[in-house]
């Protein structure tokens, strides 16, 4: 028998529609301040990576204080992720379903979900934007601190803060394009962004994409 | 001798150059002026040196800078380090010539060199926090300047430092507040012994020449002009009695240039991660544009329904 997909906070209300619980508000909160934070951090961060966004500093009051707040939203971002990790990461884990996904990825954006296997709370590509984003925001959060100067300058040679330097932008790029899949993955998939303001989904949402969590919530699998 | 830049009139002069003669700004671009001044440089002939560090007082002095009183550690190096306010810097080093059995001071007068190809300016993110004049100096505007680090990162020959006061770069501006009223720098006015000097490139260029064959005919087969090809060259040069080790001048580098990873950073990275982001950007519009939206049907809020009520 597989592992129950319902987490703590999870329910479901019958009724028409059918109303599903899919995150607490704990975790909503949890998730805007790391959204808010990443959203800031890849804006400042642009602002110092390519002249051409330098005016992006604008927004943080001038370059000075752009260089000074970067960092610390940083550290932000790290904390309320490690929250998000793990509340999350559980679910998160992959298994042999989610290759079967993730090799029918076709299937996926011609909208042909009923050609997939039945898929827990987590569908493989949101466990691949958690797991992407786990290891990058812990290779960020090292190599920022490598070429923080203001603090840590002096623990550092110049070969190394070169090194940490590239390291954090290349990183920065990748995650920000999986931000980009992760937002526009909860833009087309109508009905997503609920769970994160309200926390609620409908029963259908629930039934078309995540039908083996729905299935477990509704027999009481825990 | 070389004969010093004089000294100056009492009489107001306008500037010899300025924003006008931009060759290069950080992090933004210039026009560059039709016809480039001639290029300016300092000839430092460790050789001469006699370890006085008159210059390292006269750059105090100058540029009106004060310097913490620092701890004795057996050295004569003070401070151990170049610093936000100690722009240049004698280094000494006790060298033992195997070949001649003698020992040798090496005295080497450390600073920004001013490279034709400055690191420093490649690697700024703040627009003209770092310029390059035509005439060869590459100075820092600290108004502008956003105390990031980056310059440390993309010059070879490690010289700036971020002042701990006010989280700004500092490094030697080859006096150019001085040079554009048509004086020579603070350090080379003060030298005792002529071991700074200073005029064109080309001059600079003869004069060491000159003390290369001088050097040669008293034994050090090996001496030479350090002028890094890596950076296309600088605007402070060395005389070396052994050019043929640079390293051994208390670490200056042999063939210095900006490091690859610092050209990646600032090349390829930019161009590939921002077109990457464009890509996955117009990904989604173009999905969006032909897939259409993943919407919810009536059927399957009928078949949740229907799972629900048979849980009742």
């Amino acid at each position: 028998m597989s592992k129950s997909e319902v987490d703590a906070g999870d329910g479901v209300h019958p009724g028409k529609p059918v109303i599903v619980d899919r995150y607490t508000v704990a975790a909503r909160i949890n998730h805007w301040i790391t959204a808010i934070s990443l959203v800031l951090l890849a804006l400042s961060g642009l602002a110092l990576f390519t002249p051409a966004l330098y005016f992006l500093t604008g927004l943080f009051g001038g370059g000075q204080l752009t260089r000074i707040i970067h960092p610390w939203i940083g550290v932000v971002l790290f904390l309320s992720f490690m929250g998000l990790f793990f509340r999350f990461f559980r679910l998160n884990l992959w298994e042999r379903t989610d290759s079967v996904w993730m090799g029918r990825l076709r299937d996926v954006l011609a909208n042909e979900e009923n050609k997939l296997p039945e898929v827990g709370k987590y569908n493989a590509g949101q466990k691949m934007v958690f797991w992407s984003m786990s290891l990058f925001i812990l290779v960020l959060i090292t190599s920022g601190v490598v070429i923080w100067d203001q603090y840590f300058g002096n623990y550092f040679t110049i070969e190394q803060k070169r090194i940490a330097v590239l390291i954090h932008s290349a990183t920065a790029i990748v995650a920000i394009c999986v931000w980009i899949v992760h937002v526009y993955a909860a833009i087309w998939v109508r009905g997503t962004i609920g769970a994160m303001t309200r926390g609620k989904v409908t029963g259908g949402w629930a039934w078309r994409h995540h039908r083996r969590w729905l299935k477990d919530l509704v027999t009481g699998k825990n | 001798m070389f004969t010093p830049v004089p000294n100056p009139t009492t009489n107001p002069v306008a500037a010899k150059f300025g924003q006008q003669d931009l060759i290069r700004r950080s992090a933004s671009s210039v026009t560059p002026p039709a016809k480039r001044q001639t290029e300016v440089a300092k000839l430092i002939d460790v050789s001469k040196c006699i370890g006085c560090k008159a210059c390292q007082v006269a750059c105090l002095e100058w540029n009106n800078l004060t310097e913490e009183v620092g701890v004795n550690v057996g050295v004569y190096d003070n401070p151990h380090d170049l610093t936000a306010n100690t722009w240049t810097l004698m280094r000494y080093t006790e060298y033992e010539n195997a070949e001649s059995g003698n020992l040798e001071w090496l005295i080497r007068k450390d600073g920004c060199m001013h490279c034709e190809d400055p690191g420093c300016l490649k690697a700024c993110p703040a627009p003209g926090a770092i310029v390059q004049y035509s005439n060869g100096i590459v100075d820092f505007d600290h108004d502008k300047c956003i105390g990031c680090g980056y310059c440390i990162k993309g010059c070879p020959f490690n010289i700036p430092r971020i002042s701990q006061v006010d989280q700004k770069a500092y490094k030697c501006s080859l006096c150019s507040d001085r040079l554009a009223v048509g004086q020579g720098p603070a350090c080379a006015k003060a030298c005792p012994t002529q071991a700074i000097v200073f005029g064109t490139k080309d001059e600079m260029k003869q004069w060491a020449d000159h003390r290369i064959k001088d050097l040669k005919s008293r034994g050090f087969k090996n001496a030479g002009l350090y002028d890094p090809p890596g950076v296309s060259g600088t605007h402070v040069m060395y005389v070396l009695q052994h050019a043929d080790k640079p390293q051994i001048y208390a670490g200056l580098p042999n063939n210095p240039s900006i490091s690859p990873l610092v050209e990646v950073w600032k090349g390829v990275t930019k161009y590939v991660g921002l077109a990457a982001i464009g890509a996955f950007a117009a990904f989604g519009f173009l999905h969006h544009a032909v897939a259409g939206a993943n919407r919810v049907t009536a059927e399957d809020e009928k078949n949740a329904e229907r799972l629900t009520e048979g849980r009742r």
